[in-house]
């Protein structure tokens, strides 16, 4: 059936419910196009023939009580699956196979899901292009040469070629919502403590959070209700009650109050990202929601905040890494030598220049002047949010400052690139949950992404507003094959 | 603190210095599973062989405390009258080293769980408080093993997470003797409580030890040295020797001491630089994001306090009051908790003078010999209880008692069967005695006549004879009573 690759998350699942489509058509479909899809390096590892038999297995024996009865999926290859390579696209985890499985993952298995491969992403998650992976660089379907963003890049790219339904990424600092926007797909990061951290390679521990990215809000709010769960095995996760996201979804907004923070237009931003950001308000106030200016007056600090806090994080939390257990090793001299060449070969720029970062910021005499002032900015804007969320329901931003650009035209600019995150890394900093959805088009034809912002553990709320606003905006994705 | 001075002084020339110690005792929580991780922590495993993902770092294993190790640490707060701190921050301590699989150790820095208490000592000299500057929990490392493989490094991580409390002390220590008093100390507070088996050679206590010397007067303290990892009490005691005199010696030279990490050596007695002050690792501590802020409820500590058995300092409170014990005696029986445990049950029934008396004596004795714990002591508490109230009711005398004592080190049997199997029964019938008495008189006609006529000295011959005829089963103070009426 052709139309199997047109088809969402949520209509696969019913067609399989109704034994319209068996798992095996589903999962050979994605294989087919995933294979005639290599030049946009989304797969990292494929595990195709395993998906196969996976889907037989399925189909002789179907359970249609469980969410993804049967459904394909390729995951970020920062989730270790068991007895699947997972890199974290570095070579110092090149030929890691994990004995133990994610539990975002786990949960995705346990609900009749299947894995198709492991996607491309930044080394260890640090980038915002793609362009840090040891496996190379992955091309958006949007055009040829593209970045897709990052570090969720392969996911996003994989998601919009269609070569997977759905997929899961992680999100540091933007890294689900920037390459959602660049690639024309909704890409959901949680409330920090939603979904379980467990078994998913560490970049920042007090920024992570997985989370869905698919083709449209109905679809996110199914895979955010699989993979949402409170997890034993992370101190982190937290203890609520989960609703059925996807059940409650309703696109009625009336009466929702939603902020627009003025410290998000910022100087040199495109004209056709303030009329994207206007387009979303006149919708949202035409389906009946009731629009504030507001102020984040701490968002200046935000990237200054999380470029100490990530990398200071993250210079510990690769430490593990360092030959003697497993991964790559380089043979040194001793064992000061060995750690060095292990560490040097073994990872990129990038997360060097982090790791170097991180350092230095924890180190004595510093430590109060910079990590210090970072985690108490952190608070202040954690508050900016708070001291809102007394006047409104959830907050409308650009997801980001800019569309899509060119490999390599940001790489040699770090602080260029940074500044792609300007709009996203402010809700990790506070652990808020948001959602980016596709917008529009800038005059390129390059996709542009709209950011609702929401109260913690309010995610129903942001689903029903992305939800709404969906309807109205229309979007279509303009993208011709070009690489098949 | 108490003014009481030790009498340890190191005098060189005119000169007599003073010697400052503080430790950081690392005590082994005394859990199944680890502060971290369910692994195992038996001692001796096979190595490897009780290592989970989390204690090997693989990528994305997180920890997950342990409540029963937080429960330890806050019972041995209350062990030792400190504060507990209800809300203390995990940290991560950065550096590399093959035995760390984490990169970093998941230790306690600014926010301790446990914050100042105190350790009463039992000194010769008499009481002396040494302040407790804090508790914090962390994680041990696994281990390094050098000389197995030639050209390899070896390591072991059955250790590596593992619970570990870090006990400070304030600079009260004064001399190696008091070292040796706190250490027992600490280590007898932590076993009554069950907290930590405080096994030396199993490295379950071992200790960094800061050492500083300043001139007898002196208000400021001297520039420090610490030595790393010491493991006996033993090497303590000589590494502070070595080393407070290795301080007075650059003193008297003019020289200026540098603060500094030392390790000794145990086989030629003494301490060596491993890095000075300059070249100390930067740690980079920082709260640990993969851990929240350990919060403690005054229900759990109140439930824990409840849960405190009586401890040495209040137990030995107990035996004096209770027990008109000496201090002495009672110091001897509380400060193993199994001693402890051993008296108590002697005395249930029995008499607590003479159980004091024969437990420290002829018990003592016999342990040492055999060089056994009480715990594995070959005569158990039911049994001495039963052959002390022989002696109690007079069925047996003290004499026969110890050859009845040494018949039941070699089998713990019942002191009532071996009397009365080997007929040792005090005789106390004062018609047998007479009759033994008589005899005696009859048979010494002349020894009689020399007594009547004032030799008094001999009254101690007729005894003898007396207790000879009866194999020494006689009640003496019945002979004694018997003869002096039939001699007058």
């Amino acid at each position: 059936m052709s139309n199997i690759l047109d088809f969402t998350l949520v209509d696969l699942v019913e067609r399989i419910k109704k034994k319209d489509l068996s798992s095996k058509e589903i999962t050979k479909t994605y294989i087919e196009r995933s294979e005639k899809s290599k030049k946009l390096n989304t797969y990292i590892t494929e595990d195709f023939e395993s998906a196969l038999k996976k889907a037989d297995n399925f189909d002789s024996k179907p359970d249609f009580n469980k969410k993804l009865p049967g459904i394909p999926i390729a995951v970020k290859d920062l989730f270790c699956t068991k007895n699947v390579r997972t890199t974290a696209g570095s070579k110092i985890l090149e030929n890691f196979i994990p004995t133990y499985e994610s539990t975002v993952t786990n949960n995705i298995w346990n609900e009749g899901g299947i894995l198709l491969g492991k996607l491309n992403c930044d080394e260890f998650a640090m980038g915002s292009s793609n362009e840090t992976s040891f496996f190379g660089n992955v091309q958006s379907p949007v055009g040829e040469k593209l970045v897709p963003g990052g570090s969720s890049g392969g996911s996003a790219s994989a998601l919009a070629a269609k070569l997977t339904p759905s997929t899961i990424g992680t999100d540091t600092g933007g890294s689900i919502r920037q390459p959602a926007s660049f690639t024309g797909i909704v890409g959901l990061k949680p409330t920090y403590g939603s979904c379980s951290r467990y078994g998913i390679v560490a970049f920042a521990s007090s920024l992570d959070q997985a989370g869905p990215m698919t083709r449209d809000v109905k679809d996110c709010a199914l895979l955010f209700s699989v993979i949402s769960s409170y997890d034993n095995k992370d101190s982190t996760s937290i203890n609520f009650k989960r609703d059925d996201y996807f059940k409650k979804l309703n696109k009625s907004i009336k009466g929702k109050k939603i902020g627009i923070p003025k410290e998000y237009r910022v100087d040199g931003m495109p004209k056709e990202i303030e009329d994207l950001w206007q387009k979303g308000i006149n919708i949202a106030k035409d389906a009946g929601a009731e629009i504030l200016d507001v102020s984040l007056p701490n968002t200046n600090y935000a990237l200054p905040t999380y470029y100490i806090v990530a990398p200071a994080e993250a210079s510990s939390n690769l430490a593990r890494y360092d030959g003697v257990k497993y991964g790559f090793r380089s043979e040194g001299e001793n064992l000061i030598d060995m750690y060095e060449k292990t560490r040097s070969e073994g990872f990129g720029n990038e997360v060097k220049r982090r790791i170097m970062i991180g350092t230095y910021v924890l180190s004595s005499g510093y430590y109060d002047a910079y990590y210090l002032k970072a985690q108490k900015v952190r608070r202040l804007i954690k508050n900016d949010f708070d001291e809102v969320y007394k006047k409104v329901d959830a907050i409308l931003t650009p997801s980001t400052p800019s569309s899509a650009f060119k490999i390599g035209e940001k790489t040699n600019d770090p602080v260029s690139m940074y500044l792609n995150d300007i709009f996203t890394v402010p809700i990790n900093l506070a652990g808020l949950p948001a959602i980016s959805i596709p917008a529009g088009h800038d005059q390129k034809g390059y996709p542009l992404g709209l950011q609702i912002i929401g109260k913690a553990f309010d995610e129903q709320n942001i689903l029903n507003i992305a939800y709404s606003l969906e309807q109205e905006i229309k979007f279509k994705n303009k993208m011709n094959d070009w690489w098949i | 603190m108490s003014k009481k001075h030790s009498d340890y002084i190191i005098k060189r020339n005119q000169n007599n210095y003073e010697v400052i110690i503080g430790l950081e005792v690392h005590a082994q929580v005394s859990s199944e599973s680890k502060l971290f991780s369910s692994s195992a922590t038996k001692f001796g495993a096979e190595p490897n062989t009780q290592v989970s993902l989390v204690d090997a770092a693989f990528p994305g294993m997180l920890p997950v405390i342990n409540e029963f190790c937080i429960k330890q640490a806050v019972k041995t707060g209350l062990g030792l009258k400190a504060k507990i701190n209800k809300r203390s921050i995990f940290d991560r301590k950065n550096y590399f080293y093959a035995d760390l699989p984490q990169g970093y150790q998941i230790s306690q820095y600014k926010d301790p769980i446990v914050g100042e208490g105190s350790v009463i000592l039992d000194l010769p000299s008499g009481e002396k408080i040494i302040g407790i500057e804090r508790l914090h929990l962390e994680q041990d490392a696994g281990k390094s093993i050098h000389d197995i493989d030639p050209q390899n490094t070896l390591v072991d991580l059955n250790r590596s997470g593992v619970a570990l409390m870090e006990i400070v002390s304030k600079p009260d220590l004064r001399s190696p003797d008091e070292v040796n008093a706190y250490i027992k100390k600490l280590r007898s507070i932590m076993r009554y409580l069950g907290t930590c088996d405080g096994n030396m050679q199993e490295g379950s206590l071992r200790a960094d030890v800061n050492v500083s010397v300043r001139k007898k007067g002196e208000e400021k303290l001297g520039t420090r040295c610490e030595i790393k990892n010491v493991n006996s009490i033993k090497f303590m005691q000589m590494a502070i020797e070595y080393e407070a005199n290795r301080q007075v010696d650059l003193i008297e030279e003019g020289a200026s001491i540098d603060q500094e990490t030392r390790l000794f050596d145990t086989k030629k007695n003494e301490t060596r630089s491993m890095r000075s002050k300059e070249d100390a690792h930067d740690y980079r501590y920082f709260p640990d994001p993969d851990l929240l802020p350990l919060m403690i409820s005054d229900d759990l500590i109140n439930d824990i306090k409840k849960n405190i058995p009586e401890l040495p300092d209040e137990k030995k409170k107990r035996f004096i009051d209770k027990f008109n014990l000496s201090a002495y005696e009672a110091n001897i029986l509380v400060s193993d908790i199994e001693t402890s445990k051993y008296f108590e049950e002697v005395i249930k029934n029995s008499d607590v003078k003479l159980s004091t008396n024969w437990i420290t004596g002829e018990l003592f004795a016999l342990l040492n010999d055999k060089n056994l714990e009480i715990s594995k002591s070959p005569i158990s508490a039911k049994n001495l209880s039963k052959l002390i109230n022989l002696i109690k009711d007079g069925t047996i005398s003290g004499k026969i008692a110890k050859s009845v004592f040494e018949i039941m080190a070699e089998k713990d049997l019942n002191p009532i069967e071996i009397v009365e199997k080997k007929g040792l029964k005090q005789l106390s019938d004062p018609k047998e005695i007479e009759l033994l008495i008589d005899k005696v008189i009859n048979d010494n006609p002349d020894k009689v006549n020399e007594y009547k006529s004032g030799k008094d000295k001999l009254f101690g011959f007729f005894v003898g004879q007396a207790m000879k005829a009866s194999s020494g089963k006689a009640n003496p103070q019945l002979i004694n009573d018997i003869l002096k009426k039939k001699l007058k």
